[in-house]
């Protein structure tokens, strides 16, 4: 295992520098920086459209980027051997928008999936595993032999989310968990996230775009805007910048609904 | 963090008062089965009625894998009734074990497993009521169908031109060289062997009756349908079904929107114009094949081959070919849409349809085919 880099004094588990990543003549996100620590929730905001979804496929790898910097648990992607990136892979779970659970298959063996094709793991254990995983992301046990298609939406994140975790990842990559939830789903959501990040000692990149999750579960945000990492910090951070559109963000009606305007007076 | 990984693994110590286990090394996925297994065969029997000491102290990683697998000895050693008690765990190994405590436990019950013959002949049964599911629901479609065409006499200006005349594009226009070349063949080659046959009776240029009407009454058209139900029919079936799938028919039908006529509508009038000119291009690059080969092969020239043609055809035998071509159509784009509206929200659905939706129509051309014949022969054509 390669050592972790550090900064200021945090382990880091991502670090992307000057990434650039473009469809056609247009560079969608242009000189990106993020530094990712170790244990913490980052979530990263910005405008519909400002490549969010992008960045965070650019730095799992599933988009290519035309130039940049991009290492995971500090293994340069770029570099990396086959085998170093098969291993970097097997330490991270992405949560998909849509959950991209396998349809032909039940929830538990979208989970088993991972453990069947990476562990040796036998039939019995591998069936306890996926159903402590589903027990873990507050599915009902029945749930373990549905088909993705008799889910509802709730239902369908947190299993993915299971899915995510099945071979107890260092990070988890979150592509807006909380969309579609209702509050309540939501919030039990953050708190889910947060509550497996303490007791698995995960990491979450989280594209988000409510504003409950980034104050009651994020360490740090990520505000992206023009390609850029406009600012990175924690909340209290965010509140106090100039920037027009974090402004309207952060301090606009919605944010004080959630009680962010409290903090910044 | 351990500084190398170690596979997992343990070692138990009898004492006073009972067993103390220790956990070594990783106690994590990649042990895997064989730790997994050393668990099972633990020998736990010194402990029973006494206590089993789970000490933690010098083990390695843990993840979900190790905490289950700990569970596991916890649960034995309970079974050889032991009390179990853990010590020594670091707080990230006690955060992960509570995480975890009693989660997951109870498997969700499940049904009395079914006999294979039993399940055999249940697939059977189901498979027969499935037959009449899709009578009826080709029956209502046609229906239903029927009741927008004569919506659309009424108000012809609501009819979808334009995507009529796209699905014409890949239905018809698209299907052309495949069509084309695919007649040309067969023709050449039921020619080839017509005449390899015909010349022990010295009856070669019977080649070109032969050739002449079975093209027009049987071939071009029977070529015609399966090609355009494998190529056309199946494309029907999956955009209809990933539209279901995606409730893009659901989003027609609150918008007021009839989806049989935005979808099926200019997907059957584009096949019904379409069979028809398919057809006769269908026949006529068989006759083409054909007329070649006797050419070639069976030392008939063009002019002989042509005569001899005329001589044997009848305008009637044509008709009888071409006018399948429509009813065929409308058979190849009901089951298409029928299948593409019986598709459920998994990927292997849309497969299973959009196959079932090319099986059918072939077989049911065939069948409908049979059917012509059996009308034609009785009315003496």
């Amino acid at each position: 295992m390669a050592e972790l880099p550090e900064a200021d004094g945090h382990e880091l588990v991502i670090r992307v520098q000057d990434l650039v990543v473009g469809f056609g003549d247009r560079n969608v996100i242009d000189g990106f920086d993020l530094d990712v620590r170790k244990g913490e929730i980052l979530g990263v905001v910005g405008p519909s459209g400002a490549g969010k979804s992008v960045t965070l496929r650019a730095v799992i790898g599933l988009l290519p980027k035309r130039s940049g910097r991009v290492e995971v648990l500090g293994v340069d992607l770029d570099k990396a051997t086959v085998k170093e990136r098969l291993a970097v892979e097997q330490r991270w779970g992405v949560l998909f928008q849509q959950g991209a659970l396998f349809s032909s298959q039940t929830v538990k063996q979208n989970i088993e999936m991972p453990l069947r094709e990476h562990t040796s793991l036998g039939p019995k254990l591998r069936d306890e595993i996926a159903r402590l995983k589903i027990d873990l992301v507050g599915l009902k046990p029945e749930a373990a032999d549905r088909y993705p298609s008799e889910l509802s939406g709730g239902m369908i994140k947190r299993a993915a989310l299971a899915r995510a975790l099945a071979l107890d990842p260092d990070i988890v990559f979150l592509d807006e968990p909380t969309a579609g939830l209702d509050p309540i789903g939501a919030a039990d959501f953050d708190k889910l996230i947060m509550t497996l990040r303490d007791s698995l000692g995960l990491t979450v990149y989280m594209v988000t775009h409510d504003l409950d999750s980034l104050t009651t579960a994020c360490d740090r945000i990520c505000a992206l805007k023009g390609g850029k990492a406009l600012a990175v910090g924690p909340m209290s951070e965010m509140v106090k910048n100039d920037d027009p559109w974090m402004k309207q963000y952060f301090r606009g009606e919605r944010a004080r609904a959630a009680g962010i305007g409290a903090t910044a007076a | 963090m351990q500084a190398e990984a170690k596979s997992g693994s343990f070692k138990t110590e009898r004492v006073d008062d009972g067993v103390v286990l220790k956990p070594l090394g990783d106690w994590t996925a990649s042990a895997g089965e064989p730790l997994a297994r050393q668990v099972d065969r633990a020998d736990l029997r010194d402990a029973q009625g006494k206590t089993l000491v789970i000490d933690l102290s010098d083990l390695g990683r843990l993840d979900t894998v190790g905490a289950v697998l700990i569970r596991r000895l916890v649960e034995q050693a309970e079974a050889a009734g032991a009390k179990a008690r853990l010590q020594g765990a670091s707080a990230q190994h006690e955060r992960l074990l509570d995480a975890l405590d009693g989660r997951g436990q109870e498997p969700a019950p499940t049904g009395p497993k079914e006999s294979a013959i039993f399940a055999t002949l249940a697939d059977f049964g189901a498979g027969v009521v499935s037959l009449k599911d899709d009578v009826v629901l080709g029956v209502s479609f046609l229906g239903a169908v029927t009741m927008a065409s004569l919506r659309l006499l009424r108000a012809p200006w609501r009819f979808r031109f334009t995507s009529t005349v796209a699905n014409l594009q890949r239905v018809g226009l698209a299907a052309t060289p495949i069509v084309a070349l695919i007649s040309f063949l067969v023709g050449a080659i039921v020619a080839q062997q017509s005449i390899f046959q015909l010349k022990n009776f010295g009856a070669t240029l019977f080649v070109v009756d032969l050739l002449g009407i079975l093209v027009l009454r049987e071939l071009g058209v029977l070529l015609t349908a399966i090609m355009v139900a494998g190529r056309s029919g199946s494309a029907f079936t999956a955009e209809i079904g990933s539209m279901k799938m995606r409730e893009e028919i659901d989003a027609l039908k609150t918008m007021g929107l009839d989806p049989i006529e935005i979808l099926a509508m200019p997907r059957l009038v584009a096949l019904v114009i379409a069979m028809p000119l398919l057809s006769f291009l269908a026949s006529m690059s068989a006759l083409l094949g054909g007329g070649l080969v006797a050419w070639l092969y069976g030392d008939i020239t063009p002019i002989t081959f042509l005569q001899r043609l005329k001589d044997a055809l009848t305008f009637q035998t044509f008709m009888v070919g071409i006018v399948k071509a429509p009813f065929m159509a409308v058979v190849i784009g009901l089951i298409a849409c029928t299948e593409g509206a019986k598709v459920q929200g998994s990927a292997e659905s849309l497969g299973a349809r959009t196959t079932s939706s090319v099986v059918k129509s072939i077989f049911v051309v065939i069948v409908l085919d049979g059917v012509f014949a059996m009308l034609f022969a009785s009315m003496g054509i």
